[in-house]
């Protein structure tokens, strides 16, 4: 049952990674950064997270990294997702529910627009 | 919390905001002796005696946002209830080590939850922890260590889609092959 993972899938994952890269030149590294504090956590960011990853997967996208961070400070707004796409100013959502991280994905990480109703600072 | 592996999740982020770089977790299911297990070892900052002897209490915290932090004690007072114990050791610069233990049939005991996501979460969100992983049930273990991969990988990101499918899957074949049918 177990299916064996290789280093060679390792490898031909790296080659196309690489290949995807060099055809994108510079596009604006695009930053995703999801509050996992204690009160996160409680209210969901793990699922919010899962998401997230499971929407790049899906879409393949490439380029978007996805990062974790300690609590926040917006207590009452969470789970909070921040996004950073170059170099313009971080974008803070708040109460972002696993529906809410895919319409951010697709309107304002690929799209590049901002989804201003769950915006809490900008 | 309603899920072990959310508060697995919350015990790694104290491990990564103690500034560790390798960060290991235990979860054992001894079904014979009716015990279930979660350790997370770390090697950040760790504690003075001062510290560790108030961490369970909920009014403390070395966060200085906000004031309360209640991830610990709620896990305590979970596993108390259920026969069984949480344990911190920890000194100052040589890092932190929390065991927590459940009777694993007590009808109060939590579920596990998705230690999948739980992993991905931590794997992928702190790509600067060296993450070890060890799910065992009875004698059967699942190891997973993220170093052979990411030295493979040689700077491709692992929020890479390709790359994601290949963590998860390792993971969700590794921890279903040894999983119990049934949670209690």
């Amino acid at each position: 049952m177990n299916k064996v993972k290789s280093i060679e899938d390792l490898k031909r994952i790296r080659e196309e990674a690489l290949k995807k890269r060099d055809a994108k030149t510079l596009s604006g590294q695009k930053q995703i950064i999801v509050g996992m504090g204690t009160v996160g956590i409680a209210a969901g960011a793990r699922d919010t997270l899962k998401a997230i990853l499971n929407f790049i997967e899906n879409e393949k996208l490439s380029d978007i990294v996805v990062r974790q961070t300690g609590n926040i400070g917006w207590d009452s707004h969470e789970p909070i997702v921040q996004v950073i796409i170059g170099e313009v100013e971080k974008v803070t959502y708040g109460k972002v529910t696993p529906e809410i991280a895919v319409k951010i994905l697709k309107e304002h990480v690929v799209g590049g627009k901002i989804v201003k109703e769950y915006v809490i600072e900008a | 919390m309603r899920e072990l592996a959310l508060h697995l999740l919350d015990i790694a982020e104290n491990s990564i905001s103690a500034g560790s770089k390798n960060i290991r977790i235990e979860v054992i299911e001894d079904i014979q002796n009716d015990r279930l297990k979660m350790v997370v070892q770390d090697d950040g900052k760790g504690m003075d005696a001062e510290t560790l002897a108030t961490i369970t209490d909920p009014f403390v915290t070395s966060r200085t946002t906000r004031k309360v932090g209640l991830g610990i004690p709620l896990l305590k007072a979970a596993a108390e209830a259920c026969n069984g114990s949480l344990k911190i050791e920890s000194a100052s610069g040589k890092g932190t080590r929390v065991e927590v233990e459940f009777q694993r049939s007590h009808i109060d005991r939590m579920p596990l939850g998705d230690l999948v996501n739980t992993m991905m979460t931590l794997i992928i969100g702190s790509p600067e922890v060296h993450w070890r992983f060890k799910y065992q049930v009875n004698t059967e273990t699942f190891e997973f260590d993220d170093e052979p991969i990411k030295e493979h990988l040689e700077g491709v990101p692992l929020s890479e889609p390709a790359v994601l499918s290949f963590i998860r899957e390792y993971l969700e074949d590794g921890i279903a092959g040894i999983k119990p049918a049934a949670e209690y």
